[in-house]
């Protein structure tokens, strides 16, 4: 018992220095050296493409209706037959209607993350009458530029295509 | 349609997976596999063990049950004391008792059920130097178990099932650490975070917005919490969080990392056991198991949800999204969590608990079957072996014969130690759901109303004691009450399955074999895959058929009423 | 073997066989539901309802104490429905005690009818100074001697230590044909109860007062001593295992009821409960088992233990002795060896003479080889010739014809016949008749007066059927091995005739010895017959060790199996009433698991439809109203029982065929039916109880 106890106490405090300390250090290492960007947090001058933000609409491309707080990820986990979320979804709808806006089921319902940060195709295809019009640019350009910035699923079938709404926002603010 | 390739693709990379990794574990347990002896031999002389040695079933156990107690106690103290730790950026104090304990166990017995958000609770020293290195050695103990049970089938008249000790370095040396090693690679190159850095401020000049955003070593612990079927996420969004799991590409990674122990197993098994179609069989019941819970699963999820229909959004082109993430989609976010529930993982890419009925019946059920198809690293193989013994006692005894499984004669004290393995986890997980549903404490933890509410407690105790850690997550549950209750779910899911099953290795290995002959019930045909799924899904079925009704089967049929 | 050319032996094995599966007493052989059985069994099956009996039983322990609990329950609050619930369940207890007792009644009606032959005898026992004394048989003791003479009783199991007398035996095993019992040797063990039919013999007693063969085939049959065979304790491990995990099932259901806002009933609890654990193997275990045993002293079989009966089902390897079992023991002529000149014909129209009056099949066989060979007619035999009957003293027989003694036997008998007529016997006869035995035929040696005429070659025949009887043990996984005296050449020709997987030749009983242990030792379990003295280490050391009942004391002690009938074929019988017995087991069990899964629909929706109106989508048996769903659930339970005892006392149907097809079969029959079944029935019932307005 206390050769085991003994043993125990020896080989946690190895793994605690290996695995614990030089194979996560040594990740960090080659992650910092080979893929800089993308290990610090994918950041660019407005924020990190992988966290969504907050745009009002309907001057922004907007995201999913997330709280878009990354310190408090999480989905809203109410379930399929839950009132609130019939009241939320309800709610998001009429938003979006009375921002010109045809409601797709992403735009009205929170990701699991809380931070989503792409819509599909379909729901940003649908901003881009409203977008168009509120920064008074052509229709057609508008939506050249949606079309630009649909990533479609990687190989072609893993994953469903998306439009990330920083860049497309970032390409929007460019736009003239 | 791209979900028909991503299971094409799945099913053609695990086969692939399944020989090598399978036949390559095999060489690992019986020592053939030398590279890393350099690392290895100066391990053993430090511990004082020879790795020619072995141990007894008893000797083995208490080992096992020694090196866990250690690793939690470990675990708890660091928890506690993270306040005073390096690699604490954000500066967070230690974690309270109720919830490093909770952790701490929970890590310890491969469950990763968290009642804390990661990105406020725990330093970096904390995530990749106490809970990641618990996915490594949890999971290399789940792993040894199996093959402790694998040896006691492969070996007659022996009175040792192998070396606690050198099965547990071995595994992690030559399998999770070099896989892990690697995957983390593509996990950082896809745009997982991999920093000591402290969180990023960013304000956002166009929207006027500013953000904190969490960083962390994220990519190194990502993988082996796939790996290892441990879940424990670094964020709490978990595997939907864009820094763990940023890609379809990432996600169908997760899921083959997920899976691939767990199949690969049972080529180790049919290797040592001197025939691969024992495993085949094995593997066929697990494949059949999933793809029926994966049907019902994507089925459920490709439908609308109901309380987005009815707040008027009648017209949806895609299925339920809520609680989906755009770039995985609904299909293959419902793969990702079916692999999740059906191992021992947990992870999530999408949030359980707003999946429609039958979509949370398929996650929450899968796990009430035991998790064996494919089941957890090493406690999927070990714990179908059970229920396969169960299933050759009876078709054994309507073939005519004292049963007998790979020349084992099934008596009585195998009879004990598997139905006992088998029926520890239901009996767990109604006791312990019973108790909080009865107290106030219990009674309100969940977020949703009526029978939701139901689901998420009872999901809460299928998963501690299935050691599994996903979660109908809108319980709130880092409460004294929650957190102890958890605990002990956690530890009987474990070793009150493990001890049992250590056991029937003693008693298996000590047996003679007997020959096979045309009159022994084969366990390697079509008939046996069909009695061994029978088995598994009438079990389950009778033990939890009355809770599942309250709980998704009522909001299943349920029409217009909202809670 | 021992016994080759010695006529005595010839006088043995031609004694006609009983047909397998004789019964032992014809007078008391029973259908299944004998009347007397059944009043009987339904008195014991209320008296079962002691606790005390309960206990050893755990799955029927638990409906027994629910039944206790609705019982206060519906004294309390009564209710129609309570009270329905309660009298099911108390039937269910009484349908499983019946179950039992009249499994039971079928062994005590037999043993009855034992104890009535254990007639108070009074034997004449020899004290030590020569003279005779009456006593009881029940007096006496261990060692005792006692005469018997032509018309007693023998009044205990006992060893012949001087004399030869033929015994009549039909007491004990229903065959009518006497058998010759004699001192010394492998046929010297006789059995208290049995009659003696000619000469004198002096009998060492051997068994103690109450533990003598009769008494413990009384004990047997009435299952005094019936304890668990070990698939039963792993068997009732898993039913207590599904039966502890049915207790939290249950009872949790009243917290979650309360969460959702609903209340169950204790009395719809406990008729949750009952309906789930598996009551219907739980009723019917013990009566499979006590039927299993009770099926083997119909085939006049006496197992030791249950064990024994479990373990012929898992034989992998069974050796059988050649004689008797693979081919008939009556052997049959073959050729007329003639010695000194004598011509073949010559010798086949004295062997022929010799075999007129002889009704032996070995006798009408020489009457027919010598018609084939030499077209020999049968003579009609004037009134002046004298048939000589064989005799175990003398050891042949023959006929004086016309002043003329023909003799045939054993060779050392017409020998000494010979010399003592003044021929003689010291021609080359002996070389001869080694030949014929080293060829695995066996010498009969053929005498007219002082003049040896030669040899008759009685050959070995295969049994009828045999060859299909070893092709079906070999679809069951079991290897057949004959064991045989012959030499190799012999034995290989026989063993391919009889279609037997394996022989060993010229076995002595330490290379019988060796295989059993060699086989063993790869884990094979292994039977075997035997009925000498010499047989009895092999008889120990097998799994299952038939011992014949015309052998010796010895055998019988070591084996864990006698066969009454002496009939070595029996074996194979053995085995699949081993199998037959575990298949019963799994086949209900499997039955009674598969039954759950009807009644939770019948029952769940039932208890919670009051608070969740749309879980009446799962009553898809479309059941009147919950109480009448939970209470058709209770009766299909109960009667299910009843239904299923012709079933468990008879065994589930057995056809030899390979592991896969019989599971498959079982598994179709009672896993799907088992789903199924209950759906129908329950329906059926609900529909009776509803026409009948109950609610």
């Amino acid at each position: 018992m206390l050769l085991h106890v003994r043993r125990s106490l020896i080989i946690t405090v190895i793994f605690f220095a290996s695995l614990g300390l030089m194979y996560p250090l040594t990740e960090t290492a080659i992650g910092q050296a080979f893929f800089n960007h993308q290990s610090n947090g994918s950041l660019t001058q407005f924020g990190s493409i992988l966290v969504g933000q907050k745009w009002a609409g309907p001057k922004w491309f907007q995201g999913r209706p997330d709280p878009y707080n990354p310190m408090s990820t999480g989905g809203s986990n109410l379930g399929p037959r839950s009132q609130a979320l019939v009241n939320d979804v309800a709610k998001q709808i009429k938003i979006l209607k009375n921002e010109g806006i045809a409601p797709t089921s992403g735009l009205v319902t929170t990701s699991g993350s809380g931070i989503d940060p792409d819509i599909s195709p379909a729901a940003a295809y649908a901003q881009v009458d409203a977008v168009a019009k509120a920064r008074g640019l052509p229709v057609a350009k508008v939506r050249q530029l949606v079309t630009n910035h649909i990533s479609g699923a990687q190989f072609g079938f893993l994953g469903s295509p998306y439009v990330n709404v920083l860049l497309l926002n970032e390409g929007l603010s460019t736009l003239k | 349609m791209s979900f028909a390739w991503t299971l094409t693709a799945l099913v053609i990379v695990l086969a692939i997976i399944w020989r090598f990794l399978g036949k390559y574990m095999a060489s690992v347990y019986e020592g053939r596999v030398r590279w890393a002896s350099f690392i290895e031999r100066p391990l053993y002389r430090l511990l004082g063990v020879d790795p020619e040695s072995e141990q007894s079933w008893q000797r083995y156990a208490t080992a096992l049950v020694v090196f866990s107690g250690i690793a939690i106690l470990f675990t708890y103290l660091m928890l506690r004391l993270q306040g005073y730790l390096p690699f604490n950026p954000q500066h967070l104090p230690g974690v309270t008792p109720a919830l490093a304990w909770n952790t701490a166990v929970s890590f310890v017995t491969n469950t990763n059920w968290q009642s804390y958000s990661g990105e406020t609770t725990m330093s970096y020293l904390s995530q990749m130097g106490v809970l990641a290195v618990q996915n490594f050695v949890s999971a290399s103990v789940g792993i040894a178990v199996a093959v402790a049970l694998i040896r006691g089938f492969s070996r007659k008249g022996s009175r040792t099932i192998g070396n606690f000790w050198v099965d547990l370095v071995r595994g992690i040396l030559y399998i999770l650490l070099p896989v892990s090693f690697l995957a983390a690679i593509v996990f950082m190159a896809q745009g997982a975070l991999q920093t000591l850095a402290g969180p990023a401020h960013i304000h956002d000049v166009l929207n006027g917005v500013s953000q904190t955003i969490p960083r962390g070593p994220v990519a190194s612990q990502e993988v082996i919490k796939q790996f290892g079927t441990n879940g424990g996420g670094f964020f709490n969004a978990n595997g939907a969080d864009p820094f763990e799991n940023p890609t379809g590409l990432t996600n169908f990674l997760s899921i083959v990392l997920i899976l691939s122990i767990p199949v690969a197993l049972t080529y180790t098994f049919g290797k040592m056991v001197g025939s691969i179609r024992q495993g085949v069989a094995i593997l066929t019941a697990m494949t059949i198991i999933f793809g029926c819970w994966l049907a019902i699963g994507a089925i459920a999820e490709h439908q609308a949800n109901p309380a987005v229909t009815a707040a008027g959004l009648t017209h949806q082109t895609s299925g339920n999204m809520v609680g989906k993430e755009v770039r995985f989609g609904d299909t293959s976010s419902v793969l990702y969590n079916i692999a999740s529930t059906q191992t021992s993982t947990g992870s999530v890419n999408s949030a359980n608990d707003s999946y429609n009925p039958m979509g949370g019946f398929a996650t929450m059920t899968g796990m009430m079957l035991g998790e064996v198809s494919p089941g957890g690293v090493g406690s999927g193989l070990y714990t179908i072996l059970l229920f396969a013994i169960i299933a050759v006692f009876i078709g054994g005894l309507m073939v005519g014969r004292t049963p007998e499984y790979l020349g084992k004669k099934i008596q009585a004290s195998e009879v004990k130690l598997a139905t006992l393995g088998a029926l520890v986890m239901p009996i767990t997980v109604l006791i312990l759901t019973a108790v909080a549903v009865s107290l106030h404490s219990g009674q309100v933890g969940p977020l949703n109303k009526g029978p939701h509410g139901f689901s998420e407690i009872l999901y809460t105790f299928t998963s501690v004691t299935n050691n599994n850690g996903s979660a109908f997550a809108g319980i709130n549950s880092n409460t004294a009450f929650y957190n102890i209750l958890e605990s002990v779910g956690f530890i009987l899911g474990r070793f009150a399955i493990i001890i049992p099953t250590l056991a029937l290795a003693g008693t298996l290995g000590a047996k003679n074999v007997v020959p096979a002959s045309l009159g022994t019930f084969r366990t390697d045909k079509p008939i046996f895959v069909g009695l061994l799924i029978g088995v598994i899904l009438i079990v389950g079925a009778l033990t939890f058929f009355p809770a599942v009704s309250l709980g998704p089967i009522v909001e299943q049929l349920t029409t217009k009423k909202f809670f | 073997m021992s016994d080759v050319g010695s006529s005595h032996s010839i006088k043995q094995e031609s004694k006609p066989k009983a047909q397998p599966g004789t019964p032992v007493m014809e007078k008391q052989s029973r259908g299944l539901f004998d009347r007397d059985i059944l009043r009987q069994a339904a008195i014991d099956a209320v008296k079962k309802f002691d606790p005390r009996m309960q206990i050893k039983n755990p799955v029927m322990f638990v409906v027994l104490i629910g039944t206790v609990i609705t019982l206060l329950e519906s004294a309390a609050n009564p209710s129609v429905f309570s009270w329905s619930v309660t009298v099911w369940l108390a039937l269910t207890v009484l349908f499983a005690n019946f179950a039992e007792a009249v499994a039971e009644g079928r062994g005590k009606a037999q043993a009855d009818a034992l104890r009535r032959m254990r007639s108070d005898t009074e034997a004449r026992r020899l004290l030590p100074d020569g003279t005779e004394q009456k006593v009881a048989a029940a007096e006496l003791a261990k060692g005792d001697l006692v005469i018997c003479e032509a018309g007693d009783i023998i009044p205990s199991d006992g060893e012949i230590t001087e004399g030869i007398a033929s015994v009549d035996e039909s007491a004990i095993t229903g065959e009518s044909a006497p058998v010759i019992r004699e001192s010394g040797g492998d046929r010297s063990a006789v059995t208290g109860g049995t009659k003696v039919l000619s000469d004198r013999i002096v009998v060492r007693i051997t068994s103690e007062r109450g533990h003598t063969f009769l008494d413990r085939m009384i004990n047997l049959v009435e299952g005094a001593q019936r304890q668990k065979t070990p698939n039963e304790i792993a068997l009732t491990i898993l039913l207590a295992a599904l039966t502890i995990i049915f207790l939290p099932v249950v009872v949790v259901l009243k917290p979650f009821a309360h969460f959702a806002g609903a209340d169950v009933s204790v009395v719809v609890q406990i008729a949750l409960l009952v309906c789930l654990i598996p009551t219907t193997i739980g009723a019917l275990l013990s009566a499979i088992g006590i039927a299993g045993m009770d099926r083997l002293v119909q085939r006049n079989v006496l197992a030791m233990s249950g064990r024994a009966v479990e373990a012929a089902g898992d034989v992998q390897t069974l050796l059988l002795d050649k004689t008797g079992t693979i081919t008939l023991g009556n052997r049959m002529a073959s050729a007329f060896l003639p010695v000194d000149g004598h011509s073949e014909e010559e010798l086949a129209g004295v062997a022929q003479l010799a075999s007129l009056a002889d009704e032996t099949p070995e006798g009408r066989s020489i009457v027919v080889l010598a018609k084939e060979r030499f077209d020999i007619r049968e003579r009609k035999l004037g009134a002046e010739h004298v048939f000589v009957p064989f005799s175990a003293q003398t050891r042949m027989s023959g006929i004086n014809l016309d002043g003329r003694e023909i003799r045939k036997g054993a060779t050392e008998a017409i020998k000494h016949w010979v010399a003592l007529q003044g021929g003689d016997p010291s021609v080359d006869l002996d070389h001869l008749a080694e030949q014929v035995a080293m060829s695995g035929a066996t010498p009969l040696a053929v005498a007219d007066g002082p003049q040896l005429l030669g040899i008759i070659e009685l050959k070995d025949v295969v049994k009828q059927g045999i060859r299909e009887r070893f092709a079906q043990m070999r679809t069951l996984g079991i290897r057949t091995v004959m064991i045989t005296g012959d030499n190799p050449l012999t034995a290989a020709a026989i063993a391919q005739e009889a279609g037997v997987d394996d022989y060993l030749a010229e076995a002595t009983p330490e290379a019988k010895m060796a295989l059993i242990k060699a086989e063993q030792e790869g884990g094979k379990l292994v039977a075997m017959t035997g009925d000498g003295t010499n047989d009895a280490p092999a008889l120990a050391q097998a799994d299952v060790g038939v011992a014949m009942n015309s052998g010796t004391t010895a055998a019988k002690e070591a084996g864990n199996m006698v066969d009454l009938d002496s009939n070595p074929t029996k074996l194979i019988e053995v085995v699949e009433i081993g199998k037959q017995l575990l298949i019963t087991r799994g086949a209900l069990t499997t039955f009674s698991i598969a039954n759950d899964v009807a009644k939770y629909f019948a029952i769940i929706p039932a208890l919670f439809v009051a608070t969740y109106p749309q879980l009446k989508a799962l009553n898809i048996m479309r059941l009147h109203s919950p109480q009448t769903a939970i209470l058709s659930a209770v009766i299909f339970n109960a009667l299910i029982i009843v239904a299923l005892i012709p079933l468990a006392l008879r065994g589930v149907r057995f056809r030899p065929s390979g592991a896969s097809a019989i599971l498959r079969r079982n598994l179709l029959i009672y896993g799907v039916g088992g789903i199924l079944a209950p759906f129908l029935f329950i329906k059926i019932i609900d529909l009776v109880i509803t026409a009948l307005h109950a609610y």
